[in-house]
């Protein structure tokens, strides 16, 4: 068949130029994500079933689909999870139809390589021990995460291919420089990558290009009646893990969640904004910083994500 | 059956509900410690209304620790324990904000001992500079640096900002004589657009508002300049699209067809063009364009595409499918400035690694033509490159490559080198 028998079929219309920042932003993280099934042999992708690792697998069906993702995605369980959200990690797999690993906090406790002081204290800095323990089991040599540099200081200074040394270490006075979008993911045996491909992107960026998107996300994003305290200005949910203390009352208020982690350390914002075009309005206009409304473990100390980070967490 | 039936997935319908935005301008900010770099940073995220009350009371809180009485804005953009404890910046750090106008990237890069290797790695991907002047002091040294160092990167647009007009009284003659004794210094640098603006970041005037202090001056103010600067990324170029990786025909969306993925890096393509794919130099046509959410008719920088081509060509990561002609060279020898980014030294005859576009080659360095001095400009003779050292050095690569100079294409003429003993990214490559 000649192209010009095929020409006869009526003139279709040229794509978008990419003008609108979004575009620009999504075409970036194709390109990284291509870079890293080009570069890297044995790369997976980090899905917590958050909002920000929800967008990383849409970018991954723009980057590989109709093919098969060239890595498995990993969900480090740290057994304290809202059940909204593991019901749609596992609803967003089966649709993707891609191979989910999951390691859980609590085998790491089992096997002694993290303490914790009490079962209840909040499993996220654990985290980094069951991690670092998932990559060396199966040989990663990068793991892709949703982190944004808008989220938190130390995050502002992550290159996009971010190394990690064999103690999964990140160094920030020893990092590679990166220059254009030539990245160098090249590492020795035992070390990694951390690959970002959504740096550039803000809060109200991954909303959105949500909204644009139509992306389903686990439903406590959205606006819904839950029991919750206040305490130390934050709205502290009522569960199991995290029970009301004496004296504090217990009202029951129209929130949703910003972020969403380990159970003991993620709070909601007070909110009505029952879709993602409510939330962008409110993101646009909020006079408190993500991780500063919702997060008990950033606000320990002027450095505590920067400490973290040195561990090996994500 | 028509061309585009044949790849999976429906007809992309045209523009829906994606809009001109402005897009993104990617800026670096060049200035030492005392130049007030850090505060108008931290000013035109406040007066844009990019800083949250939380932040906000944790900046005031840190003031009055330190003994300010007022908000430091410099301490928004303060980030690592490390840097707090020792007063300083380590390393490049990217901040985003937006206007209802456009989204903004800074690269903000710290003014010390490391500064040319950070400033190379903050101007690599910016399409403005904004070097900062102090007022009081005038043009000093570095401010002559900074200007070379954005000049040798070639960022097509500086600005340079004569920040601290407050300490001269907002004095028109002070900006003037400022910019006239710098003018003729920056005319040598070839930057396509050149703007000159006095401000005051410590106390706002001609950053994001006017003020009304400095009637005198009837020029734009730095947010308008930065809202209304043209980004050349795209451009009307010839198309340049790296392939970064081979779908197989079971898996690429045209069935018996294999799938280059890439980014299309300058120019556009149309289904039915003629292209060359490099560095072998095969022409065929294009046979069609898919992204996910369908096939296209044609498509243009920076769009991620999947192309497939009519011939079926022996095509791999790394080469180029490209406009036919002679604007590509292809050659395994060139010459180019290298700024030197590690510790150790360029060894003259030793192989690295060398990056360009989505292809990693060995490579083998010459003996240095000339270092160049980056305060002048001034060539001089060097028998090696040095951390924070440019000079220019012939290059061998182990295979052809497909380059155009990087002052003419950005993506086309540049590359890292890699150490391949310990991984490090050691030089930033422009070809010549």
């Amino acid at each position: 068949m000649t192209l010009a028998a095929e020409a006869h079929a009526p003139l279709r219309p040229a794509a978008a130029p990419a003008r609108s920042h979004l575009d620009w932003l999504e075409s970036e993280a194709i390109f990284i994500l291509r870079e890293v099934a080009g570069e890297c042999g044995n790369p997976m992708l980090l899905f917590s079933g958050g909002k920000d690792s929800a967008v990383l697998l849409r970018l991954a069906e723009k980057a590989f689909r109709p093919g098969r993702f060239p890595f498995p995605l990993l969900h480090i369980d740290t057994g304290h999870n809202f059940p909204e959200v593991l019901a749609f990690r596992d609803r967003r797999v089966a649709d993707l139809g891609e191979r989910l690993i999951v390691r859980r906090v609590e085998e790491s406790i089992r096997r002694g390589t993290v303490r914790l002081r009490s079962p209840d204290e909040s499993r996220n800095a654990a985290q980094s021990v069951t991690l670092l323990e998932a990559i060396s089991e199966f040989g990663f040599d990068a793991a892709i995460g949703g982190a944004r540099r808008d989220e938190e200081k130390a995050r502002a200074k992550e290159r996009v291919f971010s190394f990690r040394d064999e103690y999964g270490q990140w160094d920030p006075r020893n990092q590679r420089p990166e220059l254009w979008d030539l990245y160098n993911p090249r590492v020795r045996g035992g070390e990694h990558v951390r690959v970002f491909p959504i740096s550039n992107w803000t809060e109200l960026d991954v909303w959105q290009y949500i909204a644009r998107e139509g992306l389903d996300l686990p439903s406590i994003y959205y606006s819904h009646r839950r029991p919750v305290v206040r305490r130390n200005g934050l709205l502290v949910p009522v569960t199991d893990l995290t029970p009301p203390r004496a004296g504090e009352r217990v009202e029951a208020l129209p929130v949703r969640f910003r972020t969403v982690g380990d159970i003991p350390c993620t709070c909601p914002v007070e909110s009505r904004a029952a879709t993602p075009e409510e939330i962008v309005v409110e993101t646009a206009s909020t006079q408190v910083s993500e991780r500063g409304a919702t997060r008990m473990d950033d606000q320990t100390s002027d450095a505590s994500m920067e400490r973290r980070k040195k561990e090996g967490y994500f | 059956m028509s061309l585009l039936g044949e790849i999976e997935g429906d007809v992309v319908p045209t523009e829906a509900g994606r809009g001109d935005d402005g897009g993104v301008l990617r800026f670096i900010t060049a200035g030492s410690v005392d130049d007030g770099k850090s505060t108008l940073i931290g000013r035109l995220l406040h007066d844009t209304r990019q800083i949250l009350g939380d932040q906000l009371a944790a900046v005031s809180r840190a003031s009055r620790r330190r003994g300010f009485d007022t908000l430091d804005l410099s301490l928004l953009t303060d980030g690592l324990e490390a840097e707090r404890e020792q007063g300083i910046t380590i390393d490049v750090a990217y901040r985003a904000f937006a206007t209802p106008k456009r989204k903004f990237i800074i690269a903000d890069t710290p003014g010390h001992e490391q500064y040319t290797r950070n400033m190379v790695t903050g101007a690599s991907t910016a399409d403005l500079a904004v070097v900062l002047v102090d007022a009081g002091k005038g043009i000093l040294t570095q401010s002559r640096r900074h200007a070379i160092i954005a000049g040798l990167l070639r960022i097509p647009h500086l600005v340079v900002a004569v920040n601290k007009m407050d300490v001269v009284g907002y004095a028109e003659e002070a900006f003037g004589r400022i910019r006239d004794s710098f003018r003729p210094f920056i005319a040598g640098l070839d930057f396509p657009r050149v703007d000159f603006l006095p401000l005051s970041a410590l106390h706002g005037d001609m950053v994001v508002e006017r003020g009304g202090r400095m009637s005198w001056y009837r020029g734009r103010t730095l947010l308008q300049i930065l809202e209304t600067a043209r980004v050349d990324r795209a451009g009307n170029d010839g198309l340049f699209l790296p392939i970064q990786l081979v779908a197989r025909p079971e898996e690429s969306g045209c069935a018996g067809r294999r799938g280059y993925l890439g980014r299309i890096e300058s120019g556009n393509v149309r289904v039915g063009d003629t292209v060359t794919v490099l560095p072998r130099g095969r022409t065929t046509r294009v046979h069609g364009i898919r992204v996910f959410e369908g096939a296209i008719e044609s498509a243009q920088a920076p769009v991620s595409v999947t192309l497939f081509l009519e011939d079926q060509l022996d095509v791999s990561r790394g080469d180029v499918i490209a406009l036919p002609g002679r604007q590509i060279r292809v050659t395994s020898g060139f010459d180019a400035t290298l700024c030197w980014l590690a510790e150790e030294q360029l060894t003259r005859g030793r192989r690295y690694l060398l990056k360009h576009g989505a292809r990693t080659v060995k490579a083998r360095l010459g003996e240095p033509v000339h270092r160049v001095n980056v305060n002048t400009l001034e060539r001089e003779p060097a028998e090696s490159l040095g951390l924070n050292e440019i000079g220019r050095v012939p290059v061998q690569v182990a295979a052809p490559l497909a380059w155009r100079p990087y002052r003419e294409h950005r993506v086309a003429g540049s590359f890292i080198l890699i150490d391949e003993s310990n991984n490090g990214t050691v030089a930033a490559g422009m070809i010549e």
